[in-house]
């Protein structure tokens, strides 16, 4: 086999190995939150993971900075919210939740997510 | 600029320039071109634009997402048109580059570009058809009123509607629209509420009756006290409900939830293990085959579709329900649905009209009867009395009152003990009853009350109730689909038997009290069948949670709708068959987008990747991948509207 064959094996292997560590293994940092928060929409969520307390109502807000259509809406399925976020706005969900557990929200297609941890 | 004319824009632009540089290069075609498109620097610097300008907002979606760790389709989009470009790029200023390497340099502008209008054109068409998935929504919110004509001070004023207060007297003339909930003070007229409650028929209105905001006073002029203001008001508990279902979550999406998280990062390694595959195997120039194969993986592949598969069809579904007056709580009510196979329904008040009247009495008894029932609160008490009152007699006093909860009442009037009752309370209390005379009106569906003084039978009362307009259709409709249909009610079975035969409904459960309703549900749960419980949504909160799926006659304002799945407020039974109907029907859509959005990408995925090749010959081309990308997540969203066209 050509040396660049080799090269192109290593180098691809390399990179399935770096893809797979990159998007699939990254560490979520958990924000604690106690009355509101304020998270950024741009190619994603800032903060991704946040903590509230459970039976009490926090409020979040969505500051849409990103053009992308795709995360042009927000939904948090386990509190019945679907929200358009206008570009940069800020738009607020109050969720009082009344179980413990983890809770997934997303874009409008599913793409970006984030997770809200009651404890 | 508005984002529908910026797409408009790019789309055009980059469409054009597209072409123009796949007529320069393209074999076949190339030759009719001008020498002046042929050239690789025109090109480059039609191809610039396009990808710089028209394509700047996959990059701004793509480099913060990165930040993130994070990809989506747009990262996709980004990556292969910039490897098809930066190839290109190297091409036109570097040929000797490529030439080293034993490749004839020629470059790629007209993937990347082409690629570039096609996504944009899609994505145009898609914003077009997302934006009439939440329809019934905007027309919903379209409903309400502006303005409301108020009497303050003896005058009256036109004051924007959210400056009503509750308690304000409000004048509505004919043909205008009710501002806000409340009840009639003075006036009648006949009121058009099918755009609200989706009840077809226009409904007469008089003093005391309550009016609903945003309904369409025909006739008459009359003035009416708000009761219920801003977001409390019938039309904003349902927009908030239908909202709230259309936040709501199918379990069905969860296979497409968890796919989606992993779908980015498995076809960017995807696209690494094609380019890898074709240097080293395929065929010369293997660089090529390896990077327009990399570039079609990379350009195919749309998570997009899947994410849209379920919830573009249930807010139309949930959506189309609100339009005729179908009120579904969330996704999964909407969901479970389709799986019924008995529906339970409550007698009083939800088959009948709940205003029992007295048909018969048998004997001198009416005066005793009615006055004796002065002290009870039960619906067929009222009847008495109403009847009382009808026929003028006169109320004596009655002492020592009791009502005995599923018997009956008694009492003392003129010293002497009268019970008014059923059967059971007769014998209780050994009295000896005309059991021929009660058979013979209980078999025509009549409840039948039982009056004795002093132990002797005194009289008969029966009483009955009207049965809906809509209740027989409705259990046909529903029989019509197969779905077993159960009469439940506290009264005896023979009467029971009589109103269920009227409907047609073979299975009836008489003489349940009320509490005992859940338990019926859970026996026939017990039989492996999925069961819809319709009732009042009062009464019967319990059955109504205990069922799959609760369904309550409700107007929309009260707690009914928090203890239902569905809840609807046409009050027309024929809905319930409707209801599972459109269950059936957005399931069926939703099962198609799902196979839809997988089978695209796991059967064109492999193509794009060249799996065809060494049997076939067959390669997909980038831009054909472009087309089929655009079409996919169109397709779902399309197919999702179509749920529209269900004739309810």
């Amino acid at each position: 086999m050509s040396l660049d064959k080799i090269i192109v094996i290593i180098f691809g292997i390399l990179g399935i190995a770096f893809t797979y560590w990159f998007f699939l293994m990254k560490k979520e940092k958990e924000v604690v939150v106690s009355e509101s928060v304020d998270i950024i929409v741009e190619g994603g969520y800032s903060p991704e993971v946040i903590s509230v307390p459970k039976g009490k109502t926090t409020k979040i807000n969505f500051i849409r900075k990103d053009k992308s259509d795709c995360l042009e809406e927000v939904i948090l399925p386990d509190f019945k919210v679907r929200k358009h976020l206008p570009l940069n706005q800020k738009v607020t969900i109050e969720i009082t939740p009344n179980t413990s557990g983890e809770f997934r929200f997303s874009c409008g297609m599913n793409m970006f997510h984030g997770k809200i941890i009651v404890h | 600029m508005s984002r529908t004319l910026e797409l408009q824009i790019k789309v055009a632009s980059s469409l054009f320039l597209g072409g123009l540089i796949l007529w320069g290069s393209f074999p076949g075609l190339m030759e009719t071109a001008p020498a002046i498109l042929r050239q690789f620097w025109v090109q480059l610097i039609l191809a610039t634009p396009v990808q710089f300008w028209a394509g700047l907002e996959f990059y701004q979606a793509t480099i913060p997402a990165l930040r993130h760790r994070t990809a989506n389709m747009d990262t996709l989009v980004a990556l292969g048109t910039t490897v098809a470009y930066g190839y290109s790029a190297v091409v036109t200023i570097s040929p000797q580059v490529v030439k080293n390497i034993g490749i004839e340099p020629l470059p790629y502008f007209d993937v990347a570009t082409i690629i570039i209008g096609l996504i944009l054109l899609g994505r145009y068409f898609e914003a077009k058809a997302k934006a009439g998935t939440s329809e019934a929504i905007k027309k919903l919110i379209g409903l309400q009123a502006k303005t409301a004509k108020v009497l303050r001070d003896g005058k009256e004023i036109d004051i924007p509607i959210d400056q009503v207060v509750i308690g304000d007297v409000i004048r509505v003339r004919p043909g205008e629209k009710i501002p806000v909930d409340g009840e009639i003070l003075d006036g009648e007229s006949s009121i058009d509420e099918s755009m609200v409650t989706g009840e077809s028929i226009p409904v007469d209105k008089t003093k005391g009756d309550t009016v609903v905001g945003a309904t369409i006073n025909k006739s008459g002029t009359f003035t009416y006290k708000a009761t219920k203001v801003g977001q409390e008001t019938m039309l904003a508990q349902i927009i908030k409900l239908v909202q709230e279902a259309q936040g709501s979550k199918a379990p069905i999406q969860r296979i497409a939830d968890l796919i989606s998280s992993y779908f980015v990062p498995i076809v960017i390694m995807l696209a690494l293990v094609t380019f890898g595959v074709w240097y080293v195997f395929g065929p010369s120039p293997a660089f090529l085959f390896a990077l327009l194969n990399t570039v079609a993986v990379l350009i195919i592949a749309c998570p997009c579709a899947m994410g849209l598969a379920t919830p573009t069809a249930i807010m139309v579904g949930t959506g189309k329900g609100a339009e005729h007056g179908i009120l579904i709580k969330d996704a999964e009510s909407l969901e479970t649905a389709h799986k019924i196979k008995t529906v339970v329904f409550d007698k009083t008040g939800t088959l009948t009209k709940g205003k029992p009247e007295v048909t018969d009495v048998v004997g001198d008894i009416l005066q005793t009867a009615a006055s004796l029932e002065k002290g009870s609160e039960h619906s067929l008490a009222e009847a008495i009395i109403r009847k009382g009152e009808a026929e003028r007699v006169k109320f004596e006093k009655v002492t020592g009152f009791k009502a005995i909860p599923g018997h009956g009442v008694e009492g003392v009037i003129n010293r002497q003990k009268v019970i008014l009752g059923n059967r059971g309370f007769m014998e209780k209390e050994k009295v000896e009853v005309n059991g021929r005379e009660i058979d013979k009106l209980e078999n025509q569906g009549k409840t039948v009350m039982i009056l004795a003084v002093n132990k002797k039978l005194a009289g008969l009362i029966a009483v009955a109730d009207t049965l809906k307009d809509s209740a027989k259709e409705g259990v046909q409709a529903l029989q019509k689909k197969g779905i077993e249909v159960v009469m439940i009610t506290g009264d005896n079975q023979r009467t029971a038997n009589a109103i269920a035969s009227k409907l047609g409904i073979k299975t009836v459960l008489a003489e349940v009290l009320p509490d005992q309703k859940e338990e019926e549900v859970r026996k026939i749960q017990a039989e492996g069948k999925k069961v819809a419980m319709v009732g009042d949504g009062i009464n019967d909160a319990p059955a109504l949670a205990t069922a799959d799926i609760g369904i309550a006659m409700g107007t929309g304002t009260d707690v009914a709708i928090e203890a239902a799945d569905i809840t609807l407020i046409n009050k027309d039974l024929r809905s319930v068959a409707s209801a599972i109907e459109l269950s059936k029907k957005t399931m069926r859509t939703i099962k198609l987008n799902l196979f839809w959005a997988f089978g695209y990408n796991i059967i064109l995925i492999p193509v794009a990747m060249g799996i065809l090749y060494p049997s076939f010959h067959i390669l997909l081309n980038p831009i054909f991948a472009s087309v089929a990308m655009a079409t996919s997540s169109i397709s779902v969203v399309t197919n999702s509207l179509l749920l529209k066209r269900f004739k309810m």
